[in-house]
């Protein structure tokens, strides 16, 4: 296999990633105050990572004998986890000094985890997917436990990693029945062969193996059990960061794996499994929502029935549905890191006030922060000029075009269900009394974060054509 | 293809391997005993044959008519698998080692070592990373608090302690790009003895090796003023004597390890240009190969004798802390070196 | 019958009954020594297929480390309780019959009508050399690069995660 300094080039943001991970490991090591210095260090690596990525869209290749893709729906991935890293990194820095762990290794462990999304965004081969899964899910498992004072984190860790390690249990019994069908464990020829593979049953079974392992990962519904005790007891900006970079890179691998499907808008045998996983993770999640009074706790239920719409474009498995749920991606990866910056200012520590009632009349003492929170909330819950409108109507108008009307119809209804939970926190900032007194120490960097998603949530939701037409050019060449 | 001249070669080094493995390792016990005598001004054992000669026979005579004691703890068939697992790998690891130059013998060209592996360094590597084995099952298996703790130490130590030995192995592996016995030796010609082009490698090996034979300063699994015996308190009689031979075994395949990796195996410097013919040369490098294993065995008990034991955490720490990066940083010398000169 | 054959029963009887014996032991030590002696066999089977490199990394790091560290912690911990649990629950026996009897019938099923690289290989010379170290070098070092520099930072994320959680105490 001839490889060329080329190879290398192109590869650079995964290379300049790498070369940060080990200077900031060093950085940690040897300089006392090199923790102070982490945070920007990672900002600056990921801001790096995000401006290669967007010089590479328009180019799509495939490097080291089909191991890795780079371009093209992978370089908007890493575009979307590099931009979602910087708000991450953000919003920890002050809070991790108010969340009683204020150590260098997070950022180490965040870093590391992008590049193993990156890598399961990029991947070409059934080997890299679970390697980058890998180096993705265990960094998560780290950093939902790294307070070891903590009951509740000290239990989401647990949970999370035996329910994680189970998952990809199932993903490497499927890798295994896969290879050996093909032979090999090549995506690209598990592309360009997928319908003649799929003829067979072995094939078949492992390929539902490997998508169960992901749906637990997504956290649709039979697979969620993890999900509201995990999100509630990490630590609120790692929650932010796995309920939204996490499942991307779920999704990202998905897209790939699923390729053939959406390149032919044929639909495929898999639709009906994502229908019903689909509509029961809409329902369950959105019903379930509607009794939670811990904001944290609500939101884990909201990120179920959200990947319950993101797998009806799965279902409907047609061009339009992948550049919908790359939309969606985008824009709920936004809105959530933006809520989960906001409740991680109002915090306090060990967790209190992360319920409805510290949010009571929100607006008179905090009126920026309920205004975002406002904004937040109506984008969460569908509401037109926002993000999150459009991507849900782009999905349900895939599932339209893919004769899944019923799919659709499950999904306004659910949605009309969620406005209600949504709205009810706007309710209580607005035109409740304030309850008790709630301390909130002043943090610019967090508040710099909800700014950005509140931008970025505001710019896909105004101009959502200009997004869609990049994704719709890359997947018509 | 005359198979039984392949036989009668084989079996013939195996016997003298075996003979001169057997001798060494029961002189090795005399003249550890009379090493430590002279460094503290003692005279060490001189009543038996000549100033002492025969005393490892004396020794041995003693061990087999001692009675063999079994605890009525312990898991019999374990207990008596321990010691002979630990002489079988101990014997069994010196098939690779390559003691000499080709000779010539009755018309035959014969290899002065048992077996040429073309992956023998692996081969070496996996045997000792069995060792721990028999210590493990002997301080599980004898039913006693002391023993299970010489096994537990056995194995956390063996286990650090490999880590930096692979590493420094690395870097010899990466000078000769072979993994073979033969090519390592021969591409250590000169004075490109890996002891000299990659001394920080030679270091780490060197102890590794003393903690992977157990020796003192890193003598902790059988540790006497703690643990009594460590892993073999409740061993006797010619079970107790086949840990006690595995362990001097051990020494002298570590010291064989060492002078093969990074002593240049039995290459004497520039002995080619004296022109001293065929049979001398070859007599002369093969001396100097049990020479080198000499001084080698002579230093460890040099050692043993002049360093105290380290404790537990201050053992953990070397390994991991100082040894380990030190292996790492090894490999990336090796590196730069075969980058810069070829 | 030629020689391979009769290595190849030995270490396939060898394989067979220490998997079962580790399985069906009451102590847990005594269990970990059979599934030591089943890598040796696998070991065995290995060389047997001329994959050397896979024979002796199975042997220095299943063998050599992984089980010494897992007897390290078994005999670390009182395991009389354990043998209760997977003794006294009769259903879970039976479900782990069945899991077994799938995969079995899976893998027969692979063999029978798998991808031809299971029944014949058009270059017999070439795997035969596929298991040298030499080989597995080169293919790790230019096809599987990335892999493999993906499996370092696996394991470095692993590495900080265990010491992060593990730590007696921060500064």
């Amino acid at each position: 296999m001839p490889q060329t300094t080329n190879e290398y080039l192109l590869i650079l943001p995964f290379l300049v990633l790498s070369a940060g991970i080990i200077v900031s490991l060093c950085v940690e090591l040897f300089f006392r105050k090199g923790k102070e210095l982490l945070p920007y260090l990672s900002i600056a690596l990921f801001l790096i990572v995000a401006y290669l990525s967007v010089g590479q869209i328009y180019e799509k290749n495939v490097l080291f004998g089909g191991m890795l893709i780079t371009g093209g729906i992978p370089a908007i991935f890493n575009l979307l986890f590099a931009a979602a890293g910087v708000l991450v990194m953000l919003n920890s820095i002050g809070f991790l000094k108010k969340y009683g762990f204020y150590h260098g290794e997070f950022y180490l462990l965040t870093q590391l985890s992008v590049l193993g999304m990156m890598l399961m965004a990029g991947s070409g081969d059934l080997v890299t997917v679970f390697l980058g899964l890998e180096l993705m899910s265990i960094p998560f498992y780290v950093l939902v436990g790294m307070n070891r004072k903590k009951v509740s984190a000290n239990e989401a860790a647990m949970k999370y990693f035996l329910l994680g390690a189970f998952a990809t249990g199932f993903i490497v019994y499927g890798i295994a029945l896969i290879y050996g069908i093909m032979g090999n464990t090549s995506l690209i020829d598990l592309t360009e062969n997928f319908y003649i593979y799929s003829e067979n049953i072995i094939f078949i079974t492992g390929f539902i193996l490997i998508l169960i392992g992901f749906s637990f990962k997504i956290a649709a519904f039979p697979f969620h059990m993890w999900v509201p005790d995990v999100y509630q007891g990490a630590a609120t900006n790692v929650t932010g960061l796995m309920s939204t970079m996490g499942k991307s890179a779920a999704f990202s691998v998905i897209f790939i794996l699923l390729t053939a499907v959406f390149m032919n808008d044929a639909g495929s045998k898999l639709g009906n499994y994502f229908a019903v996983i689909a509509t029961l993770s809409m329902l369950y999640g959105s019903i379930v929502a509607l009794s939670q009074n811990n904001l944290k706790r609500m939101l884990a239920y909201s990120s179920i029935s959200h990947a319950g719409y993101m797998a009806i474009g799965l279902a409907a498995g047609n061009k339009a549905a992948l550049a919908g749920i790359m939309f969606y991606l985008a824009a709920y990866t936004f809105m959530n890191l933006g809520a989960f910056g906001i409740i991680s200012i109002i915090e306090g520590e060990e967790d209190k006030q992360t319920d409805l009632n510290s949010y009571a009349g929100l607006a008179k003492r905090f009126p920026f922060l309920a205004g975002m929170m406002a904004l937040i909330m109506f984008a969460l819950a569908g509401i037109p000029p926002m993000a999150g409108f459009f991507g849900k109507y782009y999905v349900f108008i895939s599932a339209i075009q893919s004769n899944m009307t019923w799919l659709a119809l499950v999904g306004i209804l659910s949605s009309v269900i969620s406005v209600y939970f949504y709205l009810r926190v706007v309710v209580y900032m607005y035109f409740k009394e304030p309850g008790e007194e709630i301390s909130v120490k002043s943090d610019y960097s967090a508040y710099a974060a909800v700014i950005f998603a509140g931008i970025l949530i505001l710019s896909l939701g105004l101009f959502p054509d200009t997004f869609l037409s990049v994704i719709e050019y890359i997947i018509s060449v | 293809m005359d198979i039984w001249g392949i036989v009668i070669e084989s079996v013939v080094k195996i016997l003298f391997v075996l003979t001169i493995m057997l001798l060494t390792v029961s002189y090795l016990v005399l003249a550890e005993r009379k090493v430590s005598a002279w460094i503290q001004s003692r005279l060490g054992p001189n009543r038996v044959g000549w100033g002492g000669a025969l005393q490892p026979f004396a020794d041995v005579a003693k061990l087999l008519l001692k009675e063999d004691i079994v605890p009525k703890a312990a898991d019999k068939t374990l207990h008596t698998l321990a010691p002979f697992l630990a002489i079988f790998i101990a014997f069994s690891t010196y098939a690779v080692i390559p003691f000499g130059p080709p000779i010539t013998l009755f018309g035959r060209e014969i290899n002065l070592h048992l077996a040429d592996v073309n992956i023998g360094v692996l081969y070496v590597l996996a045997l000792t990373s069995l060792g721990v084995y028999a210590i493990t099952f002997a301080g599980w298996s004898s039913g006693s608090k002391y023993s299970l703790l010489g096994g537990i130490r056995s194995s956390a130590q063996m286990i650090s302690y490999e880590v930096s030995m692979g590493f420094s192995i690395g870097g010899v592996v990466m000078m000769a790009s072979s993994l073979s016995p033969v090519d390592i030796i021969e591409s250590q010609s000169g004075w490109m003895w890996n002891a000299i082009v990659q001394p920080i490698g030679f270091i780490t090996f060197l102890v590794s090796a003393f903690a992977e034979t157990n020796r003192l300063p890193f003598d902790l699994p059988e540790a006497e003023p703690e643990l009594v015996g460590g892993y073999h308190t409740e061993y006797s009689s010619m079970k107790f004597a086949s840990f006690f031979m595995a362990e001097y075994a051990n020494m002298i395949i570590a010291s064989g390890m060492i002078v093969m990796l990074y002593l240049g195996g039995w290459q004497v410097p520039y002995i080619e240009k004296l022109g001293l013919g065929s049979p001398f040369t070859q007599i002369i490098q093969t001396l100097s190969f049990f020479v080198k294993v000499g001084f080698l065995l002579f230093f460890f008990i040099w050692v043993r004798w002049s360093i105290p034991r380290f404790r537990y955490d201050q053992l953990m720490n070397l390994g991991w802390k100082v040894m380990f990066p030190l292996s790492l940083l090894n490999i990336v010398w090796v590196a730069v070196v075969i980058m810069l000169f070829n | 019958m030629n020689f391979e054959l009769l290595l190849f029963i030995v270490f396939a009887l060898v394989a067979a009954v220490s998997s079962l014996m580790m399985i069906t032991r009451k102590n847990a030590v005594i269990s970990a020594v059979f599934l030591v002696l089943n890598f040796f066999a696998l070991a065995g089977l290995y060389l047997l297929l001329n994959a050397q490199f896979i024979a002796v990394v199975q042997i220095i790091v299943y063998a050599g480390a992984i089980m010494v560290l897992f007897l390290f912690v078994l005999m670390l911990l009182n395991t009389g309780k354990e043998e209760a649990i997977l003794h006294g629950k009769k259903p879970i026996k039976y479900f782990a019959i069945f899991i077994a009897a799938v995969v079995f019938l899976q893998v027969a099923y692979l063999l029978v009508f798998g991808s031809g690289s299971f029944t014949s290989n058009p270059d017999i010379e070439a795997s035969l050399s596929s298991g040298t170290v030499e080989t597995i070098g080169r293919e790790i070092y230019t096809k599987y690069i990335i892999p493999f520099e993906a499996a370092g930072f696996l394991l470095l994320a692993a590495t900080i995660g265990a010491l992060i959680l593990a730590k007696k105490k921060f500064e």
